[in-house]
């Protein structure tokens, strides 16, 4: 059994949804500075948001959330600020309560406007519900991602493994490394880890205290960790906070990294002879 | 002064984000690479200790100015303030090498090499305000 309310926007559809476009442009999508859109998509975005909300007054309820989903994911995907639909929703219940009081008496009134409320309400916790769905599901998967960019370790030579660092080290992603490291040691047999902190933008007691450890641990299963990469003003505020790192070896760059891991692995890079053209062998 | 910002640390993102917030001040008061470094370093020590040792904290930051000997100097000052446990022997502290937290025992110590000023003042039971400030030399 439908409402008479929702009987009444259904009947007078056309006229509300003029009324209310109206409403749109003095309030919706102007405001959103951070992503100002083409006029054309603006105006695609409120035909649509229109036809969401005026094209599911005679649905059921599975299909309405159905449409409202597919609403919100467009909404998550090209940026738009969900606030403002809600708001602009606000905007619509006026239309419609003026127009009731208007059409209705007072005792009336008081039950319409109660039905209309509970119609927007289911409205507004609908579309924010789905939205808010949406971007869990969006951090989930980019957490993922991140975790999975976290800790690379690169086999860059026979015995020899490069982890580059990049970014803000924190306690989750310094077990990681610490986990990375020396799984990749045993799995590519390798002698000598090179941790590489070029990305790693700040250097404080934490995070040496992470490579630290982590380097001890290289230690017990056999290997051997130099620490490349080095920035200037990194020297400066590891010598400035006291930390002991004389233990371990360090290179400025990542390719006298390299160059001092061949040589502990009893290798070295030669150049070949320039290739004699056009004689020798017959 | 103009230059305010607040940043509460209440879980591991609040120490990120004093830092970005500390990066990009040090460097419209026109510190740097280095003393940006520094300066940032230093707020990440603080805002660890807010979030190893304490519930909530907050992290000021402020652009000041003073007048010098050789005229008018521009710095920087960095309040760490919490209500946690407090620190019961402020001498221990700032002892290079001690720990509560099994770390290694460099952070407030070494917060003090890296600013210019260090003020620290506590109540057990109520609290911890550590004031620092570098200058722009």
């Amino acid at each position: 059994m439908r409402s008479i309310v929702l009987q009444h926007m259904i009947d007078n559809k056309d006229h509300y949804i003029e009324q209310w476009r109206v409403s749109f442009d003095e309030l919706l999508f102007s405001r959103s500075e951070s992503t100002i859109k083409p006029q054309y998509i603006q105006d695609e975005m409120k035909e649509e948001f229109v036809s969401v909300i005026f094209d599911t007054l005679t649905m059921d309820g599975h299909s309405r959330r159905a449409v409202v989903k597919r609403f919100a994911e467009r909404l998550i995907h090209d940026g738009w600020v969900v606030s403002e639909f809600i708001m602009s929703l606000q905007k619509l219940r006026r239309i419609v309560m003026k127009d009731l009081s208007n059409h209705y008496d007072r005792e009336k009134f008081v039950d319409l406007s109660g039905e209309l409320e509970d119609w927007l309400d289911e409205q507004i916790t609908d579309l924010t519900t789905e939205f808010a769905k949406n971007h869990e599901e969006v951090k989930a998967i980019q957490t993922v991602a991140l975790k999975e960019l976290s800790a690379p370790l690169i086999p860059v030579f026979d015995k020899i493994v490069v982890m580059p660092l990049i970014g803000t080290i924190d306690t989750k992603r310094a077990s990681q490394i610490m986990e990375n490291l020396l799984d990749g040691i045993i799995e590519h047999r390798a002698q000598v880890v090179l941790i590489d902190i070029t990305g790693v933008p700040l250097v404080d007691t934490m995070v040496a205290h992470h490579i630290i450890r982590a380097s001890e641990a290289v230690r017990l299963v056999g290997a051997e960790c130099l620490l490349v990469g080095i920035r200037p003003e990194i020297a400066q505020t590891i010598v400035n906070l006291g930390i002991d790192l004389g233990n371990f070896t360090t290179k400025s760059t990542l390719k006298k990294g390299v160059e001092a891991a061949l040589q502990m692995t009893h290798r070295d890079i030669i150049t070949n002879e320039e290739p004699v053209t056009g004689g020798g062998l017959n | 002064m103009s230059n305010h910002s607040c940043i509460e640390i209440a879980n591991e993102w609040g120490i990120v984000s004093a830092r970005q917030a500390g990066r990009e001040l040090s460097k419209e008061i026109g510190f740097g690479s280095v003393d940006q470094a520094r300066i940032t370093t230093a707020i990440s020590e603080l805002a660890r200790n807010i979030y190893l040792y304490t519930e909530i904290g907050k992290i000021d930051l402020e652009e000041i100015s003073d007048n010098h000997k050789n005229g008018k100097v521009r710095g920087i000052k960095v309040v760490a303030s919490d209500k946690g446990p407090g620190i019961e022997n402020l001498r221990d502290v700032m002892v290079d090498g001690f720990t509560t937290s099994g770390g290694l025992g460099a952070g407030l110590p070494g917060v003090k090499r890296l600013m210019d000023e260090f003020d620290i003042e506590s109540i057990p039971g109520e609290g911890t305000t550590i004031t620092t400030i570098k200058w722009l030399r």
